[in-house]
């Protein structure tokens, strides 16, 4: 009993922390006013940041024109925002035919809800996997036509966001599942699997994607039997789909050398056999360790799509320089590629929001 | 306790048996000619210095190491290099780990269900009434929902042994089971063997853990230079020991 009150008091002997901050000035003082140089390197900052977020201020909001004509633009002092409210429609769907247009903007709707109800793991059951089926059908019908009175549209022109979305998110879901693939390939017991994903790896590495979709568009058809040929979109979304899996593979490699051999013997003693024990025990374990850097190549993969410019894909990419190159908006190109920008960092700030989202939920500890 | 040997048929099958087995790593022979038979029911703790080829021998009874001569049969299916039979013999030998080697990602319950499921092709209901069962016996039900992560080492240990008695194992077999546990854990899981042990499960225990051995080993062995040096019941291993190279490791241990 007496023992028993003893441990008891040892227990309540609670000490708190000592008190380390005292409020905002204790903060500034700790943070920005600690020292001669730090307090000279937080006097310089806030000169340069009142010199410079004002009139960037001034020129995005106050003295911008939104409605306007290239005209009036030009002698205006601020932003010419106008060049984007008059050509939006042809920076987002390129020559997708005006009227038709519409079809390219359901399309991006249906696709950009269907990937928010996938953020929800909770959700991934077969009735999404119908529902994606079913989305890409009507996707596909939206964006081609030819049926349900629809007048066709050759995917030639396809344009804007429509295409750079397409090209991002089937290469990024086919990459990835080949990237797994090769990952296992390479460090397979099988020396033929071993030895030609590391050729296929290596080899892919060391060519930059702009000479695979060059390859892509101009040496592939020559290997083709004559009157058969493939869709140069389709040639193009192959050659980042194999693009991006190479780098995939050899991030996922990385995380299935971070699982120790232990995880591998327990499913062996089990009696699970390779591909159980890769499916349940090895790769959901890797593929998190991985998610960081695999997010990091999603993204840049997905700002990569922006090169099929070279091979004369309308992205939206070169819709704007389009819109650039014409005589009435020449100039404006701060703004363009501004909204542009704006238009890619929503994207990829998705991608990486999502990706910290995904990490917290598989924490296990 | 001490009653152990009473409890075995001399009768009984053989569950485990070795002949002239060699083993190298590289150049190095770790395993230079093992002959042993363990029968059905029969409790076998192995000791020995570190290097001996403890680990080892077991962890070749499982085929997660490969021997390169003579021959081992599990319950008289030989193990050779035929995948099918590999992944049948270790579906029928349960392992435990010194580093537990539970899956992280798995919550206990489904740590414990995925043998059942995929290897048993059992359903999901069946595989966690058997998981719940074992996870009584292992006394530690009620961390049924958690992560691997977030349970203490002895009880990481126990529900690894409840893990492999999921798959209704004819034989365990137990790599220095406490030697990663904190030291007022290892009791915590040496009970559990002892309750395995009294319900007749064959057992070879790679261990130090004398009193354990005294109480229900039916014989101990041991092991030094890849080969087994001695061989006897625990009343004799322990008080007469044959060998020198035995009475050397028992001073050494015994303080």
């Amino acid at each position: 009993m007496q023992n028993n009150s003893k441990s008891f008091d040892i227990q309540a002997d609670k000490i708190k922390p000592p008190i380390t901050s005292v409020g905002i000035i204790g903060w500034l003082k700790q943070n920005l006013f600690n020292g001669v140089f730090n307090s000279i390197l937080t006097i310089v900052t806030l000169f340069f940041l009142w010199k410079v977020i004002p009139p960037l201020l001034q020129w995005i909001f106050i003295d911008s024109l939104w409605l306007t004509t290239s005209a009036e633009c030009r002698s205006a002092d601020g932003a010419c925002w106008s060049i984007i409210t008059q050509n939006y429609r042809f920076i987002l769907f390129g020559f997708f035919p005006y009227e038709s247009q519409w079809r390219p903007l359901s399309a991006i709707i249906l696709l950009v809800f269907l990937l928010l109800i996938s953020r929800n793991r909770k959700l991934w059951n077969k009735m999404l996997l119908y529902a994606w089926i079913a989305g890409l059908l009507c996707m596909a019908v939206l964006m081609k036509g030819g049926v349900l009175g629809l007048v066709s549209v050759e995917s030639a022109q396809w344009g804007g966001l429509p295409l750079t979305f397409l090209l991002a998110v089937f290469g990024l879901t086919a990459a990835y599942p080949l990237g797994v693939l090769l990952a296992l390939g390479r460090r397979s017991k099988m020396p033929v699997i071993r030895v030609l994903t590391i050729i296929y790896i290596e080899t892919i590495r060391g060519v930059p994607l702009v000479s695979l979709l060059f390859m892509s568009a101009v040496v592939f058809p020559l290997f083709l039997p004559e009157g058969i040929t493939v869709n140069k979109l389709l040639r193009a979304q192959m050659a980042i789909i194999l693009f991006t899996a190479a780098y995939i593979a050899e991030v996922v490699r990385g995380g299935l050398q971070g699982i120790g051999s232990g995880q591998y013997e327990a499913a062996a003693s089990l009696g699970l056999n390779y591909f159980q024990t890769m499916r349940l025990i090895i790769l959901p374990q890797a593929l998190k360790i991985v998610i960081p850097p695999s997010v990091s190549i999603l993204i840049s993969a997905f700002k990569d799509t922006s090169l099929v410019v070279i091979i004369g894909l309308y992205d939206i990419l070169k819709t704007t320089q389009s819109v650039l190159a014409n005589p009435l908006w020449m100039g404006f190109s701060t703004e363009a590629f501004l909204f542009l920008s704006l238009i890619y960092f929503i994207c990829c700030y998705a991608m990486s929001n999502y990706s910290r989202q995904l990490e917290k939920e598989l924490a296990t500890k | 306790m001490n009653t152990a040997n009473a409890d075995l048929n001399p009768s009984s099958k053989n569950i485990i048996e070795i002949i002239d087995m060699h083993k190298w790593f590289g150049d190095f022979h770790v395993l230079r000619g093992i002959n042993l038979t363990i029968k059905r029911g029969e409790r076998i703790v192995v000791c020995g210095p570190s290097g001996s080829g403890k680990s080892t021998l077991i962890r070749c009874i499982n085929r997660l190491e490969e021997h390169q001569r003579g021959k081992i049969f599990v319950d008289g299916i030989e193990l050779t290099n035929d995948l099918k039979n590999i992944e049948k013999i270790r579906a029928e030998v349960g392992m435990v780990f010194q580093h537990f080697n539970l899956f992280p990602h798995l919550t206990i319950l489904e740590n414990l269900t995925l043998g059942p499921i995929w290897v048993r092709k059992m359903s999901k209901a069946d595989a966690e009434k058997t998981a719940m069962y074992f996870l009584e016996k292992v006394h530690i039900a009620e961390q049924a929902k958690k992560f691997p992560g977030q349970l203490s080492g002895g009880q990481q240990q126990r529900v690894a042994i409840a893990r492999s008695l999921c798959m209704k194992p004819n034989i365990m077999l137990f790599d220095e089971p406490t030697s990663a546990l904190d030291p007022e854990m290892v009791k915590e899981v040496l009970d559990v063997m002892i309750n395995l042990a009294e319900e007749g499960m064959s057992m070879i225990v790679v261990s130090h853990e004398m009193g354990f051995a005294k109480s229900v080993a039916h014989r101990v062995l041991f092991m030094d230079f890849g080969l087994i040096v001695e061989s006897n019941t625990p009343e004799e291993f322990f008080e007469n020991p044959q060998h020198e190279r035995t009475k050397l490791f028992l001073s050494q241990i015994l303080y």
